[in-house]
């Protein structure tokens, strides 16, 4: 086939914008989820449990009765414990509360060591789990330099005192941890976490969009994230 | 013939146990007609024709599976144009088959095919605790 200079050069620069056309396209209709949690706005109310609670009952996580089978997608603990590098015992962040969920990372070490992609990362940010594949072999739990993964000890149904029956629940054997809310952000609803927050001290929001509120909090204020000198890419930010 | 009695008497027991199994089919009820699923009554047409879903349900539910956990899609169209949205104890159990134990055990059960689907997704009648 002989092809000449000129539809060589048309062809080259036709494919060339077609890549810069597609890239452009990811780069504005493309998502990153993140979440930053207003600390000082969560320490108003300090027996608040309201996130947690919206949470676990919408998910069906099993309230285990032993410390030692505890399930947990999201949870509230002291500074101190969740930003265990902060070693300045005088600090003032020690007073603050700090909830800990998983940390949807950039760079998630979970995914990496799944043997059977049951975790997966999805293009939007989300660190995704799908229940039917895994085997629970825990490699997750090892790898995940945060805890933010629980495992079922025990069938966990009989520990689901009020069933949200839209929602499977998961069986003995199985990993499990927090979606991101993936089933309710498809229809266009916020984190259940968000949305029970009496102080709003929860803001969700897409990275990739300059002008969400997510973005100006963080333009506006201070905030650390949980061990980032780990190069994981923690996509929880705790505004100070 | 001086045993006429003792010979037919092992050859009718012999009879017996030959076509125990039809007795016991006969008085545990099990006919030829099959299981029998109570279809729904509001709804006249599934996601796809009858002998697909007959032949292929568990196909269709395993891609309605990979599209929503893996790729976020949620939508299903079917070949007549309809929309449904793809969730097995929502749009298939909740909208039409809303008695789990008269549809999808029925057929099941007569098989002896036994699923893992109800250890995790709920039956909306019997909420909790319901097993195959």
């Amino acid at each position: 086939m002989k092809i000449s200079r000129h539809s060589f050069l048309r062809i080259s620069g036709i494919t060339l914008a077609a890549g810069a056309a597609r890239r452009l396209a990811a780069a504005i209709g493309g998502k990153k989820w993140a979440m930053a949690v207003d600390t000082a706005k969560c320490a108003r109310q300090p027996n608040c449990t309201k996130c947690i609670d919206a949470c676990h009952q919408v998910h069906n996580v099993p309230a285990m009765p032993d410390r030692r089978h505890e399930v947990r997608w999201i949870a509230k603990e002291p500074f101190d414990r969740a930003f265990r590098e902060e070693e300045d015992q005088y600090s003032p962040l020690r007073a603050l509360p700090a909830m800990v969920l998983c940390n949807h990372c950039d760079n998630p070490p979970c995914v990496r060591v799944c043997p059977t992609q049951a975790t997966f990362k999805r293009e939007d940010g989300i660190v995704a789990m799908d229940w039917h594949r895994c085997i629970g072999c825990r490699y997750c739990m090892a790898a995940c330099p945060y805890g933010s993964r629980s495992f079922n000890w025990l069938d966990p149904r009989p520990y689901i005192h009020n069933p949200n029956p839209d929602f499977p629940t998961r069986t003995k054997g199985v990993v499990e941890k927090c979606t991101f809310c993936s089933e309710r952000l498809g229809t266009g609803r916020p984190p259940a976490c968000v949305e029970a927050c009496p102080e709003k001290a929860l803001v969700f929001g897409n990275l990739a969009e300059p002008d969400s509120p997510i973005r100006k909090l963080l333009a506006s204020r201070t905030h650390i994230r949980r061990r980032p000198e780990l190069g994981t890419g923690p996509e929880i930010y705790y505004v100070i | 013939m001086r045993n006429r009695g003792l010979i037919w008497s092992g050859l009718a027991l012999f009879l017996i146990f030959l076509t125990l199994p039809v007795w016991h089919n006969l008085s545990a009820g099990v006919t030829a007609k099959g299981p029998q699923p109570v279809l729904p009554k509001t709804e006249k047409q599934c996601v796809a024709p009858l002998d697909f879903m007959k032949t292929s349900h568990m196909t269709l539910l395993m891609n309605w599976r990979e599209s929503v956990v893996r790729e976020g899609g949620r939508e299903y169209t079917s070949a007549d144009g309809r929309h449904y949205t793809m969730d097995l104890t929502v749009t298939c159990l909740r909208e039409c088959h809303t008695a789990k134990a008269d549809f999808c055990d029925r057929c099941h059960n007569y098989a002896a095919v036994s699923l893992p689907c109800w250890d995790c997704h709920l039956d909306s009648k019997n909420v909790l605790g319901s097993k195959p």
